[in-house]
């Protein structure tokens, strides 16, 4: 990779957005292991959870063949401002409306950035972007059929995921702030723009909440919540990375 | 991770093939003499029944509320590898509860009644869940010497008579075999890495010591109800023999380690190849197991909670026309 300072920078601030944002979830749902509504939703979460840890533990080291810090200490040392996930993977697990809306909204966002990604002209996340799209399509898979068994199968559990819905779309248009460095990895042809993902992510998920008998707030009502990638969190993000750090911070240099 | 199935001794004796038809009964221990299983479907004693059912669930419930003490430190993990085989590891003893609920259900117990029972405290599980796990060099202890205990006690049930469990048996001894290398490997970062890290190691193996002599059960008392269930393959060994070969697998491998075992008087007897140790106290074994524990109240309050939250879940998958079917063995 010949890129220039400004580029390997833009490289880093997308590999970082993208790594942190499946962190981040991968945490929150692994927190349902042992409190699923079933047994079986215990261990789909948890595999689900597994996935994002360990695909961003690899872009984290390709973050580290770039001079950053290795994939631990970048992951279980840096304090919130330092992150650059969205709001929407941060929140608590709450109940499993909003966990489940949450996955639902995330992974087919991610479904099709990896789609993108698959040819993007940085090789090594399209290699691994190749690799994920296999994995993220259950994801996608779990979480359509359980909105649509949700949405439709009674009067409570269809009020639970229409208000599930209404509490994370704003949130889930956080996934797409732009960077400034938009430009840069568009005509590096890495990533064509999360406007462009927004277009295609709004496409994806319509006919699905359609078929779930949920309905998308009205577009006027829009009002994505940004600032994550900016380094602007939630209250939620430094007590669950100090959690995350805990035994790793008692002595860095220790192997664990 | 389990220990051996605890006996209720108020069962009479002679009530376990009380009221059986004998020419059944001898053809039903005659083909568990000849190494046959039992399958769902086959004639059985009600006491046989009663029994697998109480010794299959209390395993299933164990594995969820086990679940617990190590779930807490998957948010905790000190860096990647931990974090994702501390995930896999407590996921798989959440699938193994899966498999031992539906084991249980084909002996007739909807998997609703039997957490039922859990939640209101009827169901008993395993002792050691009751104990808390302090800092992460406790999950490492737990993953290591509660599933070897466990793995003791399963390879052995897994030769049992009961075709349902045995099989279940078998896939969970397979991944508690891997459950056992993580928390060998963690402990051996442990002990030999700062001296932090041994400091932690060290304590968790002195606030665990007598949970795991605990793990197999109190001594069994002999008795005509022992010896049916162990002519019955349901009991595969007596909870001192697991015991021992506990101590004979673990004990040296804990010292290789440089760790203290806090039993002064632990010790092989080399004229008669038995170890020797002081007896735990069974006393509070039985205060915890009948609820005073340190975290007795907090492991089932949990367990309602995640219940009641998810109770609107199960009821939205409920259809009007369903019927229970009871799951393939």
């Amino acid at each position: 990779m010949n890129y220039n300072e400004t580029q390997i920078k833009a490289v880093k601030e997308f590999l970082y957005k993208i790594a942190d944002d499946q962190l981040i979830i991968g945490h929150r749902n692994s927190e349902w292991t042992g409190l699923g509504p079933l047994v079986e939703e215990d261990i789909a979460f948890s595999s689900i959870a597994q996935d994002k840890i360990g695909q961003a533990q690899h872009i984290y080291e390709i973050l580290h063949s770039l001079g950053e810090a290795d994939a631990d200490t970048i992951a279980f040392t840096r304090n919130a401002a330092a992150f650059k996930s969205c709001h929407l993977v941060e929140l608590p697990i709450g109940e499993y409306d909003f966990s489940l809306m949450r996955n639902f909204l995330f992974n087919h966002a991610e479904q099709i950035r990896f789609d993108m990604l698959a040819n993007s002209g940085l090789e090594p996340l399209a290699k691994l972007a190749k690799k994920y799209r296999g994995e993220v399509k259950y994801h996608t898979m779990h979480a359509n059929t359980w909105v649509r068994q949700l949405g439709k199968a009674n009067e409570e559990s269809h009020a639970r995921m229409q208000t599930a819905l209404n509490d994370t779309f704003n949130l889930a248009l956080g996934i797409f702030e732009e960077s400034e460095f938009a430009d840069i990895l568009k005509d590096l042809n890495i990533f064509p723009g999360e406007k462009v993902l927004q277009y295609k992510w709004i496409e994806a998920i319509t006919p699905l909440l359609e078929q779930s008998m949920l309905v998308l707030p009205e577009s006027s009502a829009w009002q994505p919540v940004y600032g994550g990638r900016k380094g602007f969190h939630t209250e939620y993000l430094e007590p669950m990375l100090e959690e995350m750090g805990e035994v790793f911070r008692l002595d860095p240099k220790a192997e664990w | 991770m389990y220990g051996n199935a605890q006996i209720d001794s108020k069962d009479k004796a002679k009530s376990l093939t009380d009221g059986e038809d004998p020419i059944k009964l001898a053809e039903f221990e005659a083909r568990i003499t000849r190494g046959e299983k039992i399958e769902p479907k086959d004639w059985m004693p009600a006491a046989y029944r009663k029994q697998l059912i109480r010794m299959i669930e209390q395993h299933a419930h164990s594995e969820i509320i086990g679940a617990l003490p190590e779930g807490t430190w998957i948010t905790r993990a000190p860096g990647f590898r931990r974090k994702l085989a501390l995930m896999a590891k407590v996921q798989d003893e959440v699938g193994h509860a899966q498999l031992l609920y539906s084991a249980a259900e084909t002996l007739g117990k909807t998997r609703e009644d039997m957490i039922n029972d859990l939640i209101n405290g009827k169901s008993k599980y395993s002792n050691v869940f009751n104990y808390p796990a302090m800092t992460w060099a406790d999950t490492a202890i737990i993953a290591w010497l509660i599933d070897a205990g466990a793995i003791i006690n399963q390879v052995t049930n897994s030769k049992g008579s009961y075709g349902p469990y045995c099989r279940a048996l078998e896939r969970i001894c397979s991944e508690e075999s891997f459950h056992l290398k993580y928390g060998h490997d963690n402990v051996v970062f442990l002990a030999t890495g700062t001296a932090q890290q041994r400091e932690m190691v060290q304590d968790a193996l002195n606030r665990w010591w007598i949970p795991i002599m605990h793990f197999h059960g109190p001594p069994d008392k002999v008795s005509q109800h022992t010896e049916v269930l162990m002519k019955w393959k349901v009991k595969m060994a007596t909870n001192d023999d697991m015991r021992y070969r506990f101590l004979d697998e673990y004990v040296p491998k804990i010292w290789d380690l440089g760790l203290t075992i806090p039993d002064p008087n632990l010790k092989k007897n080399e004229t008669t190849g038995v170890w020797e140790y002081t007896e735990p106290d069974w006393e509070e074994f039985k205060r915890v197991i009948n609820g005073d524990g340190p975290c007795n109240k907090e492991r089932l309050q949990v367990r309602r909670w995640a219940e009641e939250k998810g109770a609107w879940v199960r009821r939205a998958l409920l259809k009007a026309e369903s019927k229970y079917t009871i799951p393939l063995a």
